[in-house]
Formats: structure tokens, sequence, C-alpha cells
């Protein structure tokens, strides 16, 4: 087998792993919450009659383990489990099934997350290659520090911001980014524009510095300045000399951000009021509405676990070394 | 913007590339150069002049810091970054490279000037194949279409005794071996036809019998297409095999010129004649006694990679085995295993009668105290933020229990045996030159009142004056103190320097070991005599009578 591909399995295998490890730790973590499910999913005014047979009907009165067990068998089969919300204890069954709340904020979040990375990491690249290129000049610290005070500020102050500016003293964009499953897709990318500009500025920073400090860093190496002897432009060094080697760095911090996008951006959904998977879970944590919970933690670490692998498949290729073995 | 000058090609000086042999190629006058560090402007190079004719070749040796590599690169009109040229002219075929831009230097590199780096392995980009770097300046003038470039290189590949000419250029750089790579890089020097190509230092990264093929390919093809070129090394058997004229520098000044012959026979300077005489240090040979080391049958590996088969070694007491082999021969791996690093998995490490635990970490403080060792690399085997005194004085805390005035006056003695004074105690490594760093490394190592140390290629880093500075030292010690040494080299000269006891090793085995005038004494085995016949002499001819008889 080519070592390249024993190594993605072999990564492949550890992400698996990773990923039970990380079930077992939300499954812990939610038992820790204080108070009884049933009670604050039920509020003060519940019978203790009625908690019980709540409680009997989430088989919250089995043992931990087994609830663990019976969660993770559900999941292996697609199957993310009911809501508490709505259960017939409250008189008649009106829950829904977690993956049905999910899907569609979840579909939101990769929604607003594609169209920030389509812009946010071609602009990062190319602001720290010409960075790189043009090195000390006055265009590379204006970039510096622009994108430094971008990501200094708190996300919901550049949000806020931006509304002021562009919605409010000017209205040309529309601060609220309420869509739902019927919205046509330009009304969609117009209302999501805002949110779209927020999440770039504030994660364009951390990828442009880390393409042009990898470039940078590389400019030291021998075979640059044999490059440069035999007669290579300052432009044909950074494209074709240096960035091929920087790639592996690139690309994990690359994807450390498109993480973010999807699993960090609760702050910037409530601010435009955006239906993204973020609010759900936060909504969900303050109704003790388990299953949905863990389905998004579930999410988030899959997320987290995909984008590193991918980053580390990049790592991979794009090392001679390692494609092409002695 | 910046993108738009990747698209648009350089426009290509016209000129004709006479190659006749004998007109004046480079004439560089009174060339003056500075090097920024510490804050302040050094000057490197001290008002040199050089004069090339077309099809000559240029050696310039002297020790690191003598300024040869800076001017090697200002004679192509390169300055390294944090250089700059602060006077002279630099006329390459009558254009003063000094005054121009880069940009209009860019259309000479890489076409009419080529370089040739130390290291090859490190100077080729890793992500390309080694045939796109070996004609990417020669397509990128516009000199040859693609495929006469592609065509081109894999007949030099051949005229460079590389394997497999028409397919070693679709390798990337890592999948071939050092002395290969280093032709790779001479037929992408020669590949534009260049006017002038400089060899900076192109073999001292590489073992003795890999240095002799590359040797004879350089000067085979140079010959061939008449190139003139400067030669850049410190090793003057070396140039003398290669270079027409021979520049000795120092401290960024001329020293004296001449033809090759008349240098070497008859050196004018002083300078000049003790790096002559550097080579004729040899230890007067001690008999085998008493042993205080001796290995037996061992086998050693690093993971499932075997690296060792059967070896077995004695080391007299207050003498010197030397052990000598190229890289992968398993001489490191010796003195791992003799110190614990890394345990053998067969045979048995004896010391002084008694043996010793395979494992660091099972032997005991005294076992570790008596056997100490050195290394090659000074710079790295210190800690940086101490100062010399805290890094003599641990071992004498830590074996000795030594404390307060005792450890400072022992310290201070330690000092003296090395030929420095207290006034080195607070200095920092980063403040002592190369052969002084080394010498606290051996002041180190002498104060643990060790019986045996390992000396792994304590030399290879040094300039040649300072080496002999350095062996001398370890010659007195052994003689005033008794020591044992295992010394690990490449080095014949330093083999012979040094030792009583001689033992050569290739790919793991013991080939060869006994006293040393026997192992010098032919007949040899065939490994031993390889290894011999291809140590360069001082002969200018040496290299042609070598190839000759190889024949």
């Amino acid at each position: 087998m080519h070592p390249v591909l024993s190594t993605v399995l072999q990564r492949l295998g550890l992400g698996l792993a990773t990923l039970l490890a990380v079930s077992i730790i939300i499954f812990i973590s939610i038992e820790l919450l204080p108070g009884d499910f049933g009670q604050i999913v039920l509020g003060q005014a519940a019978t203790k009659e009625t908690v019980a047979a709540f409680r009997l009907e989430l088989g919250l009165d089995k043992p931990s383990y087994l609830r663990y067990f019976d969660w993770v068998v559900g999941v292996v089969q697609g199957d993310l489990g009911q809501s508490f919300s709505g259960r017939a204890a409250s008189g008649q069954d009106r829950s829904r099934e977690v993956a049905e709340l999910i899907g569609p904020r979840l579909k939101n979040t990769l929604f607003l997350a594609g169209i920030t990375a389509l812009i946010s990491v071609p602009l990062a690249l190319l602001l720290g290659i010409s960075t790189a290129l043009y090195r000390n000049s006055i265009y590379d610290r204006s970039i510096n520090a622009t994108t430094l005070t971008t990501i200094s500020f708190p996300e919901f102050f550049v949000a806020y911001i931006l509304i002021l500016f562009l919605s409010s003293l000017n209205q040309w964009l529309p601060s609220l980014a309420n869509v739902d499953a019927a919205t046509p897709l330009d009304e969609r990318l117009l209302r999501v524009a805002l949110p779209v500009l927020t999440l770039t500025l504030v994660i364009i920073a951390h990828m442009m510095r880390m393409t042009r400090a990898a470039i940078i860093n590389l400019l030291a190496s021998p075979y640059i300045q044999m490059a440069q002897l035999s007669g290579a432009s300052r432009t044909e060094v950074i494209i074709k000399h240096a960035l091929p080697n920087a790639w592996a760095p690139i690309a994990t911090v690359i994807a450390f951000n498109l993480a973010y996008l999807v699993v960090g951006v609760v702050v910037v959904e409530v601010v435009f009021v955006y239906p993204g998977i973020g609010q759900l879970m936060v909504d969900a944590v303050t109704t003790r509405d388990i299953p949905v919970v863990q389905g998004c933690a579930l999410i988030f670490a899959v997320t987290y676990i995909l984008l590193n692998l991918i980053a580390d498949i990049i790592g991979i290729i794009t090392n001679p070394r390692l494609l092409h073995p002695k | 913007m910046w993108l738009i000058g990747f698209f648009i090609r350089p426009v290509v000086f016209v000129m004709n590339k006479s190659s006749e042999r004998g007109n004046l190629l480079l004439d560089v006058k009174d060339l003056k150069i500075q090097g920024f560090s510490d804050e302040k402007w050094h000057d490197i190079i001290k008002g040199i002049d050089l004069r090339l004719h077309r099809g000559e070749i240029m050696g310039l040796i002297g020790e690191s810091g003598a300024g040869k590599s800076t001017l090697g690169l200002a004679a192509m009109g390169y300055t390294q970054p944090g250089c700059r040229i602060t006077g002279g002219n630099i006329y390459f075929d009558g254009v003063d490279l000094a005054n121009l831009s880069d940009v209009q230097k860019r259309n000479f590199w890489g076409d009419r000037m080529t370089y040739v780096a130390q290291s090859a392995a490190a100077s080729f980009n890793p992500a390309h194949r080694l045939i796109l770097q070996t004609t990417a300046s020669t397509i990128r003038s516009g000199a040859k279409s693609k495929d006469q470039a592609y065509s081109d290189a894999m007949d030099l590949y051949k005229e460079l005794n590389l394997p497999d000419p028409q397919n070693i250029g679709d390798r990337y750089p890592h999948q071939v071996s050092g002395g290969q790579l280093q032709r790779v890089m001479t037929a992408m020097a020669m590949s534009p036809r260049p006017d002038l190509i400089v060899f900076d230092e192109p073999t001292t990264a590489l073992d003795v019998t890999t240095q002799v093929e590359v040797l004879s390919a350089m000067r085979k093809i140079v010959e061939k297409f008449n190139t003139a070129a400067i030669y850049i090394t410190h090793d003057l058997a070396v140039v003398a095999q290669m270079a027409d004229y021979i520049k000795v520098l120092r401290y960024g000044k001329e020293v004296e010129e001449a033809p090759t012959r008349e240098m070497l026979s008859s050196p004018k300077e002083e300078y000049t004649k003790s790096l002559w005489s550097v080579r004729s240090l040899e230890k007067a040979e001690q008999q085998k006694s008493e042993s205080v080391l001796s290995l037996e049958g061992i086998d050693a590996a690093y993971g499932s990679a075997k690296v060792l088969f059967d070896v077995s070694i004695e080391v007299a007491k207050g003498t010197t085995v030397s052990v000598v082999g190229e890289s992968g021969s398993g001489k490191s791996t010796t003195a791992r295993v003799i110190t614990g690093l890394l345990p053998q998995s067969a045979g048995s490490v004896t010391f002084d009668g008694e043996e010793l635990p395979k494992v660091l970490k099972d032997r005991t403080k005294e076992q570790k105290r008596r056997i100490q060792m050195i290394y090659q690399m000074a710079d790295t085997a210190m800690n940086p933020r101490q100062t010399v005194g805290e890094i003599i004085g641990r071992p004498l805390e830590f074996y000795l229990n030594m404390r307060g005035v005792d450890k400072r006056n022992r310290t201070l003695e330690l000092l003296e045996m090395i030929e420095l004074n207290g006034e080195f105690l607070q200095r920092l490594p980063s403040e002592l030159s190369g052969g002084q760093k080394q010498r606290v490394c051996i002041a180190r190592a002498l104060a643990a009142n060790p019986d045996f140390i390992i000396c792994d290629e304590v030399t290879s880093a040094l300039d040649q004056i300072v080496q002999e500075g350095i062996l001398k030292l370890l010659l007195r010690l052994q003689k005033d103190l008794g020591l044992a040494y295992l010394f690990i080299t490449h080095d014949i000269s330093t083999v012979k320097a040094i030792s009583d006891q001689v033992v050569v090793m290739n790919q793991g085995e013991v080939v060869e070991q006994g006293q040393k005038t026997d192992v010098f004494q032919p007949p040899h085995p065939a490994y031993t005599e390889l290894l011999l016949s291809s140590v360069p002499d001082m002969d200018p001819d040496w290299l042609t009578n070598l190839n000759a008889a190889r024949q």
C-alpha cells in the first residue's frame, strides 16, 4: 500500500478513536450539569408524579453507562434521539427528532461558514503572499496593522460597528439575517452579507499572518538563495520555491479557522439573529434539552476532527518525502 | 499589482558568449564588503583584487571567517542578506556588477554565471523534481526549449557519471544520495553553459570516497566546456586538484596568490606556510598495554534496522584508538553503545575489568563519571545560557560534590589545563570562538576526572590551524593525565596525528584493526585501500594519477 494511503487510513482511525473519547467527555460533562433534568425541563409547577413519569419516559432512571451505550448505539445507526421538549409526560407527545431540529440549523451554519471561507481563505492567502513578497514595506505594515486591529476587537463590537455604518447610517445592507428554508439564494446572500463580513474580519488576520510567516521562514533556506542565484525573480522565488513548502502550516491554521466558523460563531448569530446551530445549542443547554446538546457537541467534534484530518492530509501530500518515498 | 511581475519575463540581455580562452572575464578591483551584526557594520572584505580569465580556475582558500564565500558570491554580484558592497568594482565581461540593480543582475545569474553550493541536500528545493531544477534557469532565459534543455540535462548527467541518466532527473532531491546530488547540482550549474561557475565548498560535506568521484566529474566537465570557475574550499589538497591559481585569504584580505604548483612548492608568506604544515602532526605510536575498555561481539540496532555487526574493539590505558569510516559506518553508534545511550542487542562492554550494564540508567554514578564524551558540535553541546564557569562547574558538583571555593579553584585549574584563564569564567558560549568552545567542552569532560573519553569528530567542524591546537591539547592531556581516548573521525590526517591503534569500520562492521603503522602499511583489505587512496594529497597530479590507476 502507498505510504500516504496508509498514513491517511491511520489518521482516519485515530480520528474515530478521538471521536469516541469526545463522546464520553460530552456525556460526562452533561451528567455534571447541575439540577434534575426532569424538574428543569418541566418547570417549577410540575408535580412529583409528573417528574417521575417524565424520568421514566426518558430512561433517566437507568444507570448512566447504559444511557451512554443507548446513545452511542443510536448515533452509530444514524439516530440522534428524540428531543426532551414536548414529551408525552407534559400532556401529549409533540417531541421532535433531534436530527430534524439540528438539520436546517446546521445547513444555515454551513452556508454562512462556506460563504465566509470562500471569501476569507483566498483573500488571506493573497494578502499573506503579497505581504511576504513586499515584507517590511508600507503595504506590508498597513495590512498587518489593519488585520491585527480587526482581530483585536471582540466580534460583537465589529458586528455592531458594521451595522452602524452599513445598515443604520447608510441603508446598504440588512442588519437582520433571519433566513428560513424558503428564502431564495440571492436574498439569502444579501442577508448574510454583514455576518460574513464580520467573520471575515475576525478570522483573516490569523490565516494571513501564518501564510506570511511560513513563507518568510523559508526564505532563509539555502535553496531560496540558490533560486535567487539562478536568476529567479522575487515573485518566482515566493510562488515557486517558498510556497510549495509552506502548505502544511498554512493548512493547519486554515482548518482551525474554518472549524471556528462552524462551532464558534454563536455571538455573531445572536447579533444578527441568524438561525444557526450555535444558538440552537445555547438554547438547548438552557432548557436542558440533553439529546440536542449532545447532538450539537458531537457535530462540533466531527467538524474539528475532519478539518484537522484534511489539514494533515494536505501536509502529507505536499511533502515530497512522504508522497515520493525513497 | 504584485501578480503582474510574475507574468512579465525578464528582458534578456543579448550578449555574445565568446568562449575564447584567455580573455579577461572577471576583474574585481579593490572590493570592500561589510556585514551587519551585533548592531553595527563590520568589514568582511577589506579591499581585494581578483582577476580571472576565460577557462581558468581560481582556488580561494582560507579559514572560516576569511571572507572566501563572501568574495565568491560577490564575484557574481551577489551579497547575502545583511551584507553590502561599500567600495570597488566587479567587472564581469566589461560590465560593473557592483553598480547594477538586482533585476539587472538577475539576467546574468543562472545564465552567464552559476553557483554550486556546499550542501546540495539543503540547496535543492525539496518540492520539485531534479530535472526541473536543473533546467529552470536555462529554460527561463530562453537559451533552450524545454525539450532541448531536458535532453541536454540528461547528457550532462551521463557526463557526470550519474546512474541512470535518463531517469534520475525525475527523482526528488531526497531520493538520491549526497554525492549524486552534488553532481546534479554541477549539471544544473553547467546547463546554461555559463561563462563562470562559483563552487562554494562543494565537497566538504561528502565522504572521502564520494569526494573523489565528485571532484573527478566536476573537473572533467569544467575542462570540457572550458568554463572559468572560482573554487572555494578550506582543504588545500582538494584545491590543488582543481585550481590553476590559488589565492589565500585571511581576515578579508589577500595573503598571497600564485599558480598552484608554485604555491604548493614554495609558499612565500608565513601564514600560508603554517596552513601547509598542519598536516604534518603525527603522534609517536604507543604499544598496547593493560586494557581499560573492551567491546566484545557487539550487535546493535535502531528499531528493526541493524547497524552494528559483531564489533569488538579494545582500548588500552593511556592510548588512543581511532575509529575511522564514512558516514553510516557505525562509528557514532559504537560510541552510543559504550555510553549506554543505545543498549546493544548482543555482546558486552567491559570497563576496567567489570561489565557495564547495557542501559545508562542502570549504571552507577561512578561508572558514568569515568567515561566522558566530547562532541562534534561544541555549539549545540553547551547550554547557551550558562556561563563557562557553570558549564565546567556542573560535573564538579554532580560527580565530585565540590562546592564554593573548592569548585571555583578547580574550575580555574581546568581552564588553565585547556590554555584558557579565569577571564573566561563569566563568558557565555556565544562569546567564544569555535576552538575555545571545543576547549571548554574538553574541560567539562575533564572535570569529572575520567579515565576514558570518547571524542566524536571533535575537530571536524574546526579550521585546520585550530584543529591542530585541539589535537595537541588532547595529546598533552593524555600524557599528563594518562587518559584513554576513543577517537571517532573520518579524517585520515587526524588519525595519523592522534592515534596509537586504528579501527576501520564500514557498514557496521570492523574491516581492519591494529597498530597505526600496521594499518597504514600495505597490503590493505579492499575497503581500507579505497579509503586511504581517496584521501587527497597535496600533489596537483594526485587526482589524475589516481583516476589513471583506477581505470
